[in-house]
């Protein structure tokens, strides 16, 4: 009864406070959202209306409706480039998660001696610059002078070269689990610090081991942060662009200009000069990881719900 | 903390506020070009804009260019130039098409290759100079290099350097091959190579898949004509003739025969190739005898000059890879002070000495390549050979006549994914010219050109 009788006199008070703070997070999210308008819907909007248009060298500028987007979904290049994406989405991901979920899980055992200098030493390689990386596994894959080549010679058997077309797109998988096993390591491990250690102590109690502890406890309760990592690197799979980018200055012939459908963007636009076609291109790109990603969550909601 | 931010949020509001400011700027734009005063400059005129203060801003990646725009600034202290590197090669021109196209920002003068002038040319970017004097400058330097900067009576470029191209080799391994001379034709080049690499296991040379200039260079000695432009609308792109075939054949056999190598070049492996004496030699450009100076500093005293081999017997002509001008843009709103720059630090010969001696850019201009105090060098490297003066005569065997694509930029880059990757695979070179002639033409029908 007093419930419903203090509202009235509660209720200005009341929403003065809820105003002024309304008004602070709005001016809290001010500057993100300046930014953020500024920087990415502007240019979003900018770039969806170049889409539509086709600026030749001799012509000018012309509105050509879908035209950039139906070429894009006949090009052998763009089509390439997003199904090789695709196939290192399923040979790398898995493998980095895998081996991120797995660190992730050794050092919040707490069995491990060091976990902070271990979680540190595999998070490093995610702070190296990606030009610094390239500099640095271009040298360690080099055939003549390359540690990698050389041990293998050693043992008397002829080194393959890392950066020959048949081979280079392992080699930059392997990059990319290098530089990302950490930051996904991180947001896994951030998960199980959150689990209630009640639940721990009563799978003791009922005879769970370290294993049986990370499979049906760790594993099941961080699954949302397991998803957020795969979304992550779907869509960083298919944006690809650093790695191809450098290694084509060491490996040009193994690198495409349609390497990655990303990579195929920025030629396109700087060195093709048909920023219109580019930006069909981006789009249809960012349409492809929207499918995928989303497919890949509603399964795996699906699997909860049937769980 | 609590003033901390404020003054960021207004930053980055400012920040954002001008990102807005520059897209209108950039929808604005009507893509600049045309412009610049095409009334010839009478002497009053020149005289005046040079004595009167003015600032231009210079966009080039020469090392240590300013020494001579300080030359020149010496010589005309009311004119106040801002020399800056915004970058070499691709990034460079991608710049200055941003800039020009943003309709400000751009510089008044820029660094400019021979094969980038048709595709600026195209677009009206860049200021025909012959009207302010530079049709007077024909004579003063080497024919063919004149030829690559001027179009039906229009002069788009100062020449600056070049590079015709010739062949350093290491004399001592050829010599354990039982060869004493550079092989004065292609025939003796590859029994050579083969001698080389049975005798000594190195390569006679590198061919490089990525290194579109040198095989364009080698086309050029073999008196191909790959492109054209009418300086309109029509292109001519001929990269898979007969002839370029033959070229191409050659090459082949050597790759498949292992007996050069196949590594993209300015990358570590060559580097190392070069120091190493994996490669007992480099077909390379003028520019090339003093980069390896510093490339394979340990193999010095070993290295000789010769010029390329030949297709016929007692024949001697060469080829160009490299080398660029400066040119004005037509954005410019001191085009005679801006041409003033471009032709002094080019054609006094003050600074094109300091140019030749001192940066060791390769000079085009008559009266340098005479002068004994380029052409008597002698180059320690090269055994004491005056490599100057050798290079000198090679640029006198230059065809004369080699035009440009409006496109290079993707030429350039299409090559790499058509020919270069046949090299790369030791593949079939003809099918690898079949498919950059069909990139080349697709890409201008595409763009709208009319391919002959």
């Amino acid at each position: 009864m007093t419930r419903t009788s203090a509202p009235p006199a509660r209720r200005p008070r009341h929403n003065a406070t809820q105003r002024r703070q309304n008004r602070a997070a709005y001016l809290f999210v001010a500057p993100f959202m300046l930014i953020f308008i500024a920087m990415l819907v502007v240019p979003l909007f900018y770039s969806g209306y170049l889409s539509f248009f086709q600026d030749r060298l001799i012509g000018g500028s012309t509105f050509v409706g879908f035209q950039n987007y139906v070429r894009a979904l006949t090009d052998q290049g763009f089509i390439d480039g997003v199904l090789r994406m695709g196939g290192f989405l399923l040979v790398q991901v898995p493998i980095m998660l895998a081996l991120a979920l797995f660190i992730a899980l050794a050092v919040d055992s707490g069995r491990v001696r060091g976990g902070k200098y271990v979680r540190l030493l595999v998070f490093v390689p995610y702070a190296v610059p990606g030009v610094l990386a390239a500099l640095m596994w271009g040298y360690l894959y080099g055939n003549d002078f390359g540690p990698i080549a050389q041990t293998i010679r050693a043992t008397g058997l002829d080194a393959p070269n890392l950066l020959s077309p048949d081979l280079i797109l392992y080699s930059i998988m392997n990059v990319v689990t290098w530089g990302f096993v950490g930051y996904n390591m991180i947001i896994m491990y951030a998960a199980l610090r959150s689990i209630p250690g009640e639940l721990y102590e009563a799978a003791e109690i009922d005879g769970a081991g370290q294993f049986r502890i990370a499979w049906s406890i760790k594993i099941p309760a961080i699954r949302p942060a397991i998803l957020l990592t795969v979304i992550f690197s779907i869509i960083g799979t298919f944006q690809l662009f650093a790695e191809p980018s450098l290694f084509d200055a060491i490996a040009p012939n193994a690198i495409s200009d349609s390497y990655t459908p990303n990579y195929y963007a920025y030629n396109l636009a700087f060195v093709n000069q048909n920023i219109n076609y580019a930006a069909a291109i981006a789009f249809i790109l960012g349409i492809v990881i929207m499918i995928v990603s989303y497919v890949v969550q509603l399964s795996t909601q699906r699997r909860e719900r049937l769980s | 903390m609590r003033r901390v931010v404020p003054r960021t949020a207004k930053m980055l509001g400012a920040s954002a506020v001008a990102a807005a400011l520059l897209l209108t700027g950039c929808t604005a734009s009507d893509g600049g070009g045309g412009g610049g005063n095409q009334a010839p400059a009478s002497q009053d005129e020149i005289d005046e804009a040079l004595s009167t203060p003015t600032k231009l801003t210079f966009w080039t990646w020469v090392p240590d260019i300013q020494n001579e725009v300080d030359l020149f600034e010496a010589e005309y202290p009311e004119i106040d130039v801002e020399v800056v590197n915004v970058g070499q090669g691709a990034p460079h021109y991608q710049k200055i098409r941003t800039a020009i196209e943003a309709g400000e920002g751009a510089p008044d003068v820029v660094q400019m290759e021979y094969q980038y002038i048709n595709s600026f040319a195209l677009t009206e970017s860049l200021l025909d100079l012959a009207p302010y004097g530079a049709d007077e400058l024909e004579g003063d330097y080497v024919d063919w290099v004149w030829n690559q900067v001027s179009k039906d009576g229009a002069v788009y470029g100062i020449p600056q350097d070049v590079g015709p191209m010739g062949n350093l080799y290491r004399e001592d391994i050829l010599a354990k091959a039982g060869i004493t001379e550079a092989p004065a034709t292609w025939e003796e080049y590859a029994t050579a190579a083969e001698a080389v690499k049975s005798a000594t296991g190195s390569y006679i040379t590198n061919f490089a898949p990525n290194q579109a200039g040198q095989v364009i260079g080698l086309l050029w000695q073999a008196g191909e004509k790959p492109f054209s432009y009418d300086g309109d609308q029509t292109v001519g792109v001929n990269v898979n003739s007969d002839r370029a075939k033959e070229v191409m054949a050659y090459w082949q056999d050597l790759v498949q025969r292992d007996l050069v190598s196949i590594d993209p070049d300015f990358t570590d492996q060559w580097y190392q190739g070069l120091a190493s004496g994996k490669y007992a030699g480099w077909l390379t450009a003028a520019w090339g005898p003093v980069f390896l100076q510093g490339t394979a500093g340990e193999t010095s005293g070993l290295w000789r000059a010769a010029e390329l081999p030949q297709y016929a017997e007692g024949e001697s002509v060469s080829g160009n890879w490299g080398g660029s001008s400066d040119a004005v843009l037509a954005s410019t709103e001191n085009p005679i002070a801006a041409y003033e720059l471009a032709k002094w630090i080019n054609n006094d010969k003050a600074s094109t000495l300091k140019f030749a001696t001192e940066q060791f850019l390769f000079p085009p201009q008559n009266d340098v390549l005479e002068d004994p105090a380029f052409v008597d060098q002698e180059a320690e490297f090269y055994g004491g050979q005056k490599v100057n003066q050798l290079f000198s005569e090679i640029s006198g065997t230059v065809d004369s006549d080699f035009d440009w694509l409006p496109y290079m930029d993707y030429a350039y880059s299409s090559f790499e994914d058509s020919i270069g990757k046949a090299i790369a695979e030791k593949g079939d070179l003809s099918a690898g010219l079949d498919e950059w002639q069909d990139l080349l033409t697709t890409y201008a029908t595409d763009q709208g050109f009319t391919v002959e």
